[in-house]
């Protein structure tokens, strides 16, 4: 699919604010960016932004929020200084983006076919914009399968959003997570075991995933065993982004740029290489 | 009896199981049901039988003094449960309790194995379909284990 076109210069930061800052987790934050000067540039869902913390650095983060939302939005994880210091922006803050970048998830080769996303941890937040637009646009589209897992209970990413989806009748929702006491009353097991326990054609369907590599290693050879073609299983892959427009190099993954190339890409196009621990 | 050859015919476990071999099972299968909160079995008693879930859901769950238990997985609707029967010396390594009204068929483990024993064109065919299941079971709990939602 192709990409929305970035900024005319993609060297060059735009400056947002931090319009709204919401608290997901104890180590995750939601932020709606507005641009200080005209409107955000347009995307397209599975694109991601870098975003500058002024005295801290920039990071690649996926775009979470609609397509057709006012605002950037953007799920972090603090997991370093300058995730960190992007998580912990308040309203009012000022941060620098660049973007967007990179391929998109296959919202239209998907039409009239079944839709399954499988997400685990955080990679709800890349799938998002992708769900958001498959529910807007139902009747295109045939089953829709959408399988989370998250460490526990606690840590669940959008939870009250997923239960607003789960009350549709026109999607199946299931959600497991890996720990959990007897108060549960969920599911428990990774994401990849409830994909033999949930109704879709697997010749006929197009599955996107996001999450660790490791829980998509998994996912995928559970996908393959079950019969979903390999042309039809879409992976958002995450590398150390740094120039994001394929020039740096420090995202490279064999003969790609997971900038430029990705993050979404068809797995037949990495499989030879998607293991092997020295790529 | 031809209840629960129908019955065990239409669990994905035994799909495409030959009508004889089904019999035999058969002939060591019982329905069961079992209210939420009610447990299938105790970790330490004997694994005298193995679970086909028809409808519900099943919670494998390890105890600790002083703490909650811990909940390992659950299982549902078209799935087994209980791999115990087939090793020595038989017994439970967790709990298995109905988290909601489940609906199960057991099959007696001593029965199964001395029919596996007499047939080993039976026994191999139960390998054949426990194998990859636990399998599975065992890949799982390794990415369990991982912990891959964690902070690196």
């Amino acid at each position: 699919m192709a990409a929305a076109s970035p900024h005319a210069s993609p060297w060059i930061p735009r400056l947002y604010q931090v319009a709204r800052a919401r608290r997901e987790r104890a180590d995750t934050t939601t932020l709606e960016l507005a641009p200080l000067e005209g409107t955000r540039p347009s995307f397209a869902p599975g694109q991601f932004n870098m975003l500058y913390a002024f005295g801290a650095g920039e990071a690649a983060i996926s775009i979470s929020g609609a397509a057709d939302a006012p605002h950037f939005v953007h799920t972090v994880r603090d997991v370093g200084a300058v995730s960190g210091a992007i998580a912990a922006l308040k309203a009012g803050a000022t941060v620098g983006v660049r973007g967007p970048f990179g391929s998109s998830w296959p919202l239209q080769p998907a039409q009239g076919a079944d839709v399954l996303f499988v997400a685990g941890g955080l990679g709800l937040a890349p799938l998002r914009p992708a769900i958001y637009h498959v529910l807007a646009n139902r009747p295109r589209y045939g089953r829709v399968v959408l399988l989370f897992g998250s460490r526990n209970p606690k840590d669940m990413l959008y939870r009250r959003e997923l239960e607003r989806w789960r009350q549709r009748l026109d999607v199946n929702i299931e959600v497991t997570v890996d720990h959990a006491d007897a108060d549960w009353h969920g599911n428990v097991g990774v994401v990849p075991a409830l994909i033999r326990r949930v109704a879709f054609d697997p010749h006929d369907t197009v599955a996107m995933i996001c999450g660790p590599e490791v829980m998509m290693r998994f996912t995928v050879n559970t996908l393959l065993e079950v019969g979903v073609p390999v042309q039809r299983i879409h992976l958002s892959m995450e590398r150390n982004m740094k120039c994001a427009v394929g020039l740096c190099g420090h995202c490279q993954f064999g003969p790609a740029f997971i900038c430029k190339d990705g993050p979404v890409i068809r797995y037949d196009r990495i499989a030879d290489i998607f293991a092997v621990r020295e790529i | 009896m031809e209840g629960l050859e129908h019955i065990l015919g239409q669990h994905p476990f035994f799909a495409g199981f030959c009508a004889a071999h089904s019999r035999l099972v058969a002939g060591c299968a019982r329905n069961h049901r079992y209210d939420a909160g009610e447990y299938l079995f105790r970790e330490g008693g004997p694994a005298d039988e193995f679970f086909l879930i028809r409808h519900g859901q099943v919670a494998l769950e390890i105890a600790a003094p002083g703490r909650t238990p811990i909940v390992i997985a659950t299982l549902g609707e078209g799935e087994i449960i209980g791999a115990s029967w087939l090793i020595p010396p038989y017994r439970w390594m967790s709990d298995a309790r109905a988290t909601r009204l489940t609906r199960a068929i057991g099959v007696d483990a001593a029965c199964l194995r001395e029919k596996c024993e007499a047939d080993h064109d039976l026994g191999y065919e139960m390998m054949k379909r426990f194998l990859p299941i636990l399998v599975q079971r065992l890949h799982a709990t390794r990415l369990q284990l991982l912990d891959v939602y964690g902070k690196r």
